[in-house]
């Protein structure tokens, strides 16, 4: 009976061990499978009118994104600018002068925003930037998405900040530095690169997510000059283009697509890797 | 700047510890850092307190008019004026609990694999990958799901469930009706491998804390490696794995985009998994820039107000319960 | 290696001096009333095993307690007369300057790490100088001339900790702390560091904590003993290692505790 058992037991162990590792290698594969159909369907729909032209009249093919990519870009920009100062200011705070209860609200308030689901941080931007002036903007994206940076780049420049050893700030003190001036001139510069780091992760999330512009800045099938008209934006246009009926859009929703990940990849892959070199705990 | 040398009282303390002089201070520029970080960092409660103000005044009216009825009530007619919250509710807690069906044993396991089996750097590196597989936005599994897992589910999967699961007593009602590739499964499907990162590395992290002297008791005994596992290592991180499955839980309820593009846009209650369906996060992202009338709008805010109660609860939970294991490890 | 002729203590002029210092970390006390004076211009050494509140103590000459939370200092702490603890503590530590045990130079230039002190202090002059002269007096010049301009990184961690010399005595202090300079460096550093010191006498008063014995020996003029938080004894170095009047003194030294 016993040795019975024991066989099963063995045979148990070996089934499940293998399931494991199958499980581990398929969940890693799909990142390669999605990389690969993208390639396959997006690479050949690439080509430079994707990058140049603007989008063509509903029915016709052709055209590009180009206004969807400066979009894009532009819409990172006013995130960057809005939220990426709140974040680190707030970070210096927590890391040199927080008091020990408004510090703990900061931090809980902090992660509350990190889980707040980015079509609801849609709905408020909406009613802050497009109720009032009773139209769609660019500015009203660029605030719902600086708003997603926030998190990020506080939890980034309060651990990186922590990171800097206390002897660097007492050499620093003990040459009469004040405090405000250890912190600038020495402390965050030793920081700066995690920062730095950090910070371009938290961009590379929010150029994905397409939730939050949905009702904020909208879409424009032409250029849109100025911050006050609504704008299009590469996630944008891949979801109309996507549950569209035309064969064209399909095609071009692969490019877009295509493009979206790599950028996002590449960003991910670079920052990752830099932290992962100094040994520093990821941010989920 | 010099004062002359008075010997000072021997017994009169002298406090040196703490902060220099107010004044002192505010010359040398520390007490305005200190402020101005400090209004940074207030900026943040703010934002967070208007965040549910707003959604709580702009909700108003769809709360007036239709109070707790609101969450039992099956339709959603905008011609007449009628909205009520359940399809929604329905479909998102659906797809969320279906996927979280798939993405735990998956995620487990892999977990498992990363944190027991293999050696430190091939685990590190499938890791970073999974990591990437976080980042990946949310409307590029959307772009997959329509053009690839839609028509699978149509042309083979449905088939295949629906003819073994589909048979068997009880569960198999969820596997029958028409199929037409979109609906409640796809989605959850879709979900699933979104969400199935996070398990993955929150539980990697947990059982990577788990001491080497309980799995190594465990072994001593004659244990299996398996057995090690399932019945000493896992029951110790369960606090954190719990943890995990929260946090999962509570991203799945807010996903948006590619659940909109997968699950059929349809504002009804089934029991098939196969129907098209609705979630929260889906009508909101399709509706509202459609909504005509204050209340039709109201009526999607409150959704929103809605989940962000649901993601509030769960995060929190989450929170604690692996704040829990980072501090005691597993008891019971 | 020559030290200066011992001068009694009478004649020396005291650059710090300390009456009834009691410090208290929280409730529990770290200092119990150390009375000392201090010698301009000659070397303090300061021995005792660990935990005899030395670092503690050289630690409230510059202040950098004030860092800790509910530390505090009772007592007086007069240099050249005024009362430290009463004064502005960024100028106390213009005049009154640190090395720290494990080298600590900022992530900036071998240049920029020398010049920081001066450039924070609104220092308007010609900082070549000022630079090359701190480099000279912390014997790194010769070896550094040609790379101010690398990281302060690139250096060994014996050119680092005099580079830190450097960096402390670009705002010419009066004094200068050092807090076990050399427990992280090799026999040859250590050397070299003791060296400089001893050219360092002429301008500056210098107090150094060491659980180096011989060190204490060959680098200092004068040396104070502490156990437990009180002064032992405290004389000139020779006649403390070889006359030592305390028994507890005596125990140390000959290697029978700490």
């Amino acid at each position: 009976m016993s040795r019975i058992h024991l066989i099963w037991r063995k045979s148990l162990n070996a089934v499940m061990l293998t399931l494991t590792g199958v499980c581990a290698f398929a969940i890693v594969s799909i990142l390669f499978l999605i990389l690969g159909y993208l390639i396959y369907n997006g690479g050949k729909s690439l080509n430079w009118d994707f990058f140049t032209k603007l989008p063509k009249p509903v029915g016709e093919t052709g055209g590009g994104m180009a206004n969807a990519i400066l979009g894009s870009l532009k819409l990172l920009l006013l995130a960057a600018l809005m939220g990426l100062p709140v974040g680190l200011m707030a970070g210096v705070y927590l890391a040199e002068f927080g008091g020990k209860t408004f510090s703990f609200v900061i931090r809980y308030t902090t992660d509350l925003l990190n889980g707040v689901p980015s079509i609801v941080i849609g709905i408020f931007a909406y009613s802050l930037a497009v109720l009032p002036v009773k139209h769609f903007s660019t500015v009203a994206g660029g605030f719902a998405l600086g708003i997603m940076v926030i998190p990020i780049t506080v939890r980034a420049t309060e651990e990186f900040l922590h990171a800097v050893p206390g002897n660097l700030r007492e050499g620093a003190m003990a040459l009469g530095a004040s405090k405000w001036r250890t912190i600038a001139t020495v402390v965050l510069p030793a920081a700066s690169g995690g920062i730095l780091t950090g910070m371009l992760l938290s961009l590379a999330r929010v150029a994905g997510e397409t939730a939050p512009l949905l009702f904020t800045a909208f879409s424009n099938r032409f250029w849109s000059p100025g911050w006050n008209q609504p704008i299009a934006s590469l996630p944008v246009m891949i979801y109309t283009y996507a549950i569209a009926p035309y064969d064209d859009w399909h095609r071009q929703a692969w490019a877009a697509g295509l493009v979206l990940l790599g950028l996002v990849l590449l960003a991910n892959l670079g920052c990752r890797a830099v932290l992962h070199r100094r040994g520093f705990s990821r941010s989920v | 700047m010099s004062t002359t040398a008075t010997t000072m009282d021997r017994a009169a303390p002298r406090h040196v510890g703490g902060p220099r002089s107010f004044v002192e201070r505010l010359r040398d520029g520390d007490e305005i850092a200190h402020v101005i970080t400090l209004i940074f960092a207030s900026v943040i409660l703010l934002i967070t307190s208007m965040l549910v103000y707003e959604l709580w005044v702009n909700s108003h009216l769809s709360r007036a008019q239709f109070g707790w009825h609101f969450f039992w009530t099956q339709t959603w007619d905008p011609i007449f004026d009628h909205f009520g919250a359940a399809p929604f509710i329905y479909g998102t807690l659906v797809t969320s609990i279906v996927s979280l069906i798939i993405a735990v044993p998956l995620g487990l396991a892999a977990a498992v694999f990363l944190a027991e089996l293999a050696p430190r750097n091939l685990s590190d590196s499938i890791a970073f990958l999974i990591d990437l597989l976080a980042a990946v936005p949310s409307v590029i599994y959307g772009l997959l799901g329509i053009f690839i897992v839609v028509p699978v589910m149509r042309t083979t999967i449905g088939p295949i469930l629906i003819n073994t699961i589909g048979n068997v007593p009880i569960v198999g009602k969820f596997f029958k009706g028409p199929n037409y590739g979109v609906g409640f499964l796809t989605a959850s499907i879709v979900l699933a491998i979104m969400i199935v990162p996070f398990i993955i590395s929150v539980s990697r992290e947990v059982l990577l804390t788990v001491p080497r002297e309980q799995r190594e008791a465990a072994l001593a005994m004659g244990a299996t490696r398996w057995e090690s596992t399932w019945k000493v290592v896992i029951p110790w991180a369960r606090t954190g794995i719990m943890g995990s499955i929260f946090l999962a839980l509570a991203r799945a309820l807010g996903e948006t985009m590619a659940v909109t593009m997968v699950i059929g846009n349809d504002p009804k209650i089934r029991e098939s998994l196969f129907a098209p369906g609705y979630t929260i996060a889906a009508v909101i992202a399709n509706e509202f820039t459609e909504a005509t009338g204050d209340l039709y709008l109201s009526a999607l805010i409150e959704l929103g107000l809605v989940l962000f109660l649901m993601t509030f609860i769960l995060n929190g939970l989450a929170r604690i319960l692996i704040v829990a294991t980072e501090r005691g490890g597993g008891h019971p | 290696m020559e030290t200066t002729p011992a001068v009694p203590h009478k004649e020396a002029t005291v650059r710090f001096s300390i009456s009834g210092l009691n410090f208290y970390y929280g409730a529990k006390q770290a200092v119990f009333d150390l009375n000392l004076k201090i010698p301009a211009n000659r070397v303090t050494a300061l021995i005792g095993p660990s935990g005899c509140g030395k670092s503690t103590f050289l630690r409230t000459l510059n202040r950098m307690n004030d860092t800790i939370r509910h530390s505090r200092a009772q007592g007086e702490i007069l240099l050249d007369g005024q009362d430290i603890l009463s004064m502005d503590v960024v100028k106390l530590r213009r005049r009154v300057g640190m090395v720290f045990q494990r080298p600590n130079p900022f992530p900036k230039s071998i240049y920029d790490n020398v010049a920081y002190g001066l450039r924070i202090n609104g220092y308007k002059g010609r900082l070549d100088d000022l630079v090359e002269h701190s480099l000279r007096r912390a014997a790194l010049w010769e070896e550094v001339k040609d790379y101010l301009q690398k990281s302060a990184f690139a250096l060994s961690g014996g050119q680092q900790q005099r580079l830190c010399i450097a960096r402390a005595l670009a705002v010419d202090p009066e004094v200068l702390l050092l807090d076990e300079p050399c427990s992280a460096l090799d026999p040859v550093t250590t050397a070299k560091i003791e060296e400089l010191m001893f050219h360092l006498k002429d301008s500056c008063t210098m107090a150094i904590v060491t659980h180096n014995m011989q060190q204490a020996a060959r680098a200092s003029d004068f040396t104070a003993f502490m156990l437990d938080g009180k002064l032992i004894e405290h004389s000139e170095t020779s006649k403390l290692f070889t006359t030592p009047k305390d028994p507890r003194t005596e125990a140390y030294i000959t290697g029978r505790f700490g």
